[in-house]
């Protein structure tokens, strides 16, 4: 008997043992040294989406200064399709992976952030501890902890700011529509020149939120749950739009480009005269690239286009998580926001309150003359917030069911 | 220890695939504990049965299977029925083996360049015969009906469905058979479709049978190429796992399931068309007419495998064009300059993946052949038939990838096996060690058994005879099978994905990765990459041989 208690009690120590040892993984971001000691060494997997050579590129500056000024060495995992990591964690959390996960961040916001705080594959909250995390004003610029109407309650880090920004060329259209009502009335004596990427990709997506905004006139209730109200009523002036716009888009609206990058190519071969962006600068960019003709311009609808905020999120398993948090907060720092919104490198806008940054940290964000194909530089002051992430599914689907069969 | 091989083998494919689709058909039916679904429901499937175009999904799926191998199947054989011996057939032998060995998606992007209403076929006659200074409003790649991933599955089948047959064809010895046929007055083609068809079909059924289940289930061709409003079956399937609502994994999984089913159907399907064809064509082949219709299949035949595989280099070369191309306005047939920017810009980017592909070809590679030798020279040793149980080598092809990989990965988690290179490698086994065995087996057993039978009369041990005699005679057909092993191994991407969690990068992964972003000009880059890899291990494998040979040679001289 007592040799069986003995082993009890080893078996209750090692299970103690056991269920401490993941909280030690998981330093407490408010002792940031301990933090940034515990991440010495460590490797970080930082899935992000890899499908544009840009964001690549500044993701591998990013691994070079965090080697150099921390010694943690980041692993960009190129994603297709951010959907794939959330699967990837949960398939984990399935099998009772809790703390030897794959992922130690992830490039999210929006739905997929919604889903995963939801089914709890989140850690946090560590993102309002960061040191770096001040320099966003969050008081004053509430986005940066709100996404897509939902708090962030410290589950995310922002690091990048994206708009919806149209484009055209300017040698072969003058003035192009600048509003829903003139997009259809430019897509009827345009026919075939304009479409918008298949349901559910997220930019198809935020067309029908930005088109639903303007043709609505009930904009309260896109910023509550989609329970919450009549969502054939509120929808309906929408699809009798779609119906209206559909036979002269693209292929008749028979077929709809599959992603947002693949209206850039539409353009590119001259099948469309007029597409739309989530990156401010991707036209600049893809002139400078040699993918558009240089007579390319861009401009923002009259009554503002939607906006967001994207952001950073560490799984509830990663088992790198100080590394993560120290890869987070660089993100945040000034040297690396300028490095990424020079056009150079990247071109995707700052979350930091630049006003508020002392004279050295303005300095870095100076930047030379701007692209002809560029946005003014105050084109971006009317941003529409996202509506609640919920109205998103419920469009989707409801898209997919009135044109998902053609 | 031999003995054990064929065991092994079979373990080691249906082990993972069974696991894989246990894991699936689990939250198929509601039980997924991770998700709060600890009761088994039909619910699953009453919302994917709700879901709109499911069936148009499910429908284009098993017909581009079905339509895409049976033209596939019918160009091969009305070739080899009109080509025997000329030169057309030296020339397409040349060809065909290198395209076997690209991979589909870097077909399906340069096949989609080719016919797209602004594409190259388009530039090529705009504006002088046209006079289109825009490309037309047609919808022509992802046509709601399949046709253009029929076309673009066609162009790599073809090739693998020759290759076999040519495998298969010397022991059937066709000349002989042609002679007598042709002696009796029947016309070249038309001898050949009765006296040698009949023999061949069997013994490539197989190689048919793998062709409908992957087309009927494609994915990475159907993205490109196929219908989207609804996609194929494979592609919604793909999509609803990924989907951040998380609770879609029950609706996805019960798709999965349906994807089997779909898979499992064609070749029914098929099974029963071979019956009603064999009824059917009795009596043609017995009716002693000897040339009706020869003109006109060899025609067709002559033309076919060409027209398709000149169709793919056309292909290849749009890419090549666009991987050097700056801007490029409708319709200029050329770029307007020519740069190398963006193989300079992804050269930092291609070691790693590089490597990584190099040594998880490698390594399945070797692995995959080793075990097939083994098994082959066992079943010689214990002068056994083949046996029908390896049937099951071809679980792994004939069940769909996206049916039961993403079970798998559970599978696989929940015994701790983490992501990693060699979980991917052991995925990879799965798909290469098939095509391995497809490729050598009947050369293996076709050996001429005297030459063993005098090595050991002269006092050589069994192993000894296996390694100075019969490995030495077998160099070209096992380097071949080889460099297939390779090209499916560099060719695979959810398994790349899946199984190494995507920090195992390939130059498959990172090609699918940057097509997500539209770039023509880096898809060409990185599809030339993909294309170019398998390519050097076929060029390899046609010169060794040679080269040793003449080595040999010069010793004996």
């Amino acid at each position: 008997m007592p040799i069986k208690r003995h082993s009890l009690r080893v078996a209750t120590t090692a299970t103690l043992l056991a269920l401490t040892l993941p909280a030690m993984a998981a330093p407490d971001p408010s002792d940031w040294q301990d933090v940034v000691t515990n991440a010495e060494g460590q490797t970080v997997y930082w899935n992000a989406w890899g499908g544009d050579t840009r964001t690549n590129r500044y993701i591998a500056w990013v691994a070079e200064q965090m080697q150099a000024q921390f010694d943690v060495d980041v692993e960009h995992v190129k994603l297709d399709d951010t959907g794939s990591a959330v699967a990837r964690v949960l398939a984990e959390k399935q099998a009772g992976n809790h703390d030897e996960g794959s992922i130690d961040l992830i490039w999210i916001n929006g739905e997929n952030f919604a889903a995963m705080r939801e089914s709890e594959l989140l850690y946090g909250p560590f993102a309002e501890d960061l040191p770096h995390f001040s320099l966003t004003n969050a008081s004053e610029n509430p986005e940066v902890v709100t996404d897509f109407t939902l708090p962030t309650e410290g589950y995310e880090s922002p690091w990048g700011k994206a708009q919806i920004t149209f484009y055209y060329d300017s040698a072969q259209t003058e003035t192009p529509p600048q509003d829903m009502a003139s997009l259809l009335t430019w897509a009827q004596a345009n026919p075939g020149q304009f479409s918008y990427p298949r349901i559910p990709d997220f930019t198809g997506s935020t067309f029908l939120k930005q088109a639903l905004i303007e043709l609505s006139e009930q904009d309260d209730a896109l910023y509550q749950p989609v329970t919450e109200s009549d969502f054939a009523a509120v929808t309906a002036p929408l699809w009798a739009y779609l119906d209206e716009l559909h036979p002269h888009l693209w292929r008749s609206g028979r077929s709809f480009p599959d992603s947002g990058p693949n209206l850039r190519t539409l353009m590119s071969d001259g099948e469309l005269s007029l597409a739309f962006s989530f990156y401010p600068t991707d036209a600049a960019v893809a002139v400078m690239e040699y993918e558009l003709p240089d007579s390319v311009r861009s401009y923002v609808l009259e009554g503002g286009t939607l906006g967001n905020v994207h952001f950073v999120a560490i799984p509830y398993n990663s088992p790198h998580k100080a590394g993560a948090m120290v890869l987070a907060n660089f993100l945040l720092s000034p040297e690396a926001q300028a490095q990424k919104q020079s056009l150079a490198m990247w071109g995707d806008r700052s979350v930091l309150d630049i006003d508020q940054l002392d004279a050295n940290g303005q300095a870095l964000f100076e930047q030379g003359e701007r692209h002809p194909s560029e946005l003014p530089a105050d084109a971006l002051s009317n941003t529409l917030p996202e509506p609640h992430p919920s109205w998103m599914t419920a469009l989707q689907d409801a898209w997919l069911e009135r044109y998902g069969v053609n | 220890m031999l003995r054990l091989a064929p065991a092994l083998i079979i373990a080691l494919l249906v082990l993972p695939v069974g696991a894989g689709l246990a894991m699936v058909v689990l939250p198929a039916f509601g039980y997924l504990p991770a998700l709060g679904g600890d009761r088994f429901s039909l619910a699953p499937w009453h919302t994917l049965f709700a879901q709109p175009g499911l069936w148009r999904s499910v429908a284009v799926s098993a017909t581009s299977g079905l339509v895409s191998t049976a033209l596939a199947l019918v160009i091969v054989v009305l070739f080899l029925a009109a080509s025997a011996g000329t030169s057309v057939d030296r020339t397409i032998r040349r060809l065909v083996s290198p395209l076997l060995a690209i991979p589909h998606a870097a077909v399906a992007f340069g096949f989609a360049f080719l016919i797209t209403p602004s594409g190259l076929v388009s530039r090529l006659i705009s504006p002088s015969l046209t006079g289109w200074e825009r490309p037309p409003d047609a919808l022509i790649v992802n046509d709601p009906w399949g046709l253009s991933l029929i076309a673009g599955l066609v162009l790599k089948e073809a090739p693998f469905l020759f290759l076999m047959s040519l495998a298969a064809l010397p022991q059937l010895a066709p000349e002989k058979r042609l002679q007598l046929a042709r002696s009796l007055g029947y016309a070249p083609t038309i001898a050949w479709l009765k006296s040698v068809l009949p023999s061949l079909y069997p013994l490539i059924r197989l190689p048919v049978y793998a062709v409908i289940a992957y087309a009927s289930s494609v994915v990475d061709m159907a993205l490109i190429l196929g219908p989207t409003l609804p996609p194929t079956l494979s592609v919604s399937i793909l999509g609803w796992f990924n989907d951040p609502d998380i609770n879609r994994r029950f609706m996805a999984s019960a798709a999965a399931v349906l994807q089997l089913g779909v898979t499992l159907s064609a070749l029914l399907c098929w099974w029963l068309l071979e019956q009603f064809i064999r009824t059917l064509t009795r009596r043609w082949l017995l009716n002693g007419n000897r040339q009706q219709g020869e003109i006109a299949l060899r025609m067709i035949g002559r033309s076919g495998l060409l027209v398709s595989s000149v169709t793919a280099l056309a292909a290849l070369v749009g890419l090549g064009l666009f991987s050097l191309a700056g801007f490029w306005r409708y319709p200029d047939l050329l770029p307007q300059m020519l740069t190398l920017d963006h193989w300079t810009r992804s050269a930092s980017s291609l070691s790693s993946p590089l490597l990584n592909t190099a040594l998880i070809g490698l390594i399945a590679t070797t692995l995959a052949t080793v075990l097939v030798l083994a098994v082959l020279e066992n079943e010689h040793r214990q002068h056994l038939q083949p046996k029908r149980v390896l049937w099951l080598l071809y679980f792994p092809l004939l069940v769909p990838q996206i049916a039961f990989l993403f079970g798998l990965v559970v599978a696989a988690e929940s015994l701790g096996i983490r992501p990693q290179l060699g979980l991917v490698i052991a995925g990879h086994l799965l798909f290469v060690l098939p095509y391995v065995y497809l490729s050598l087996a009947e050369a293996y057993r076709r050996l001429d058994p005297r030459w063993l039978q005098v090595a050991r009369s002269l006092g050589v041990s069994r192993s000894m005879a296996f390694w100075r005699v019969r490995l030495p005679l077998l160099l070209a057909p096992l380097l071949t099978a080889f460099a297939v092993g390779l090209a499916i191994s560099i060719g695979q991407y959810l398994p790349t994905q899946l199984l190494g969690a995507g920090r195992v990068s390939t130059v498959t992964t990172e090609a699918v990765a940057l097509a997500s972003g539209g770039n023509r000009r880096l898809i060409g880059v990185w599809a030339l990459m993909q294309a170019g890899l398998p390519l050097i291990g076929f060029m390899l494998a046609l010169a060794v041989p040679r080269l040793l040979s003449a080595q040999r040679r010069e010793m004996a001289s």
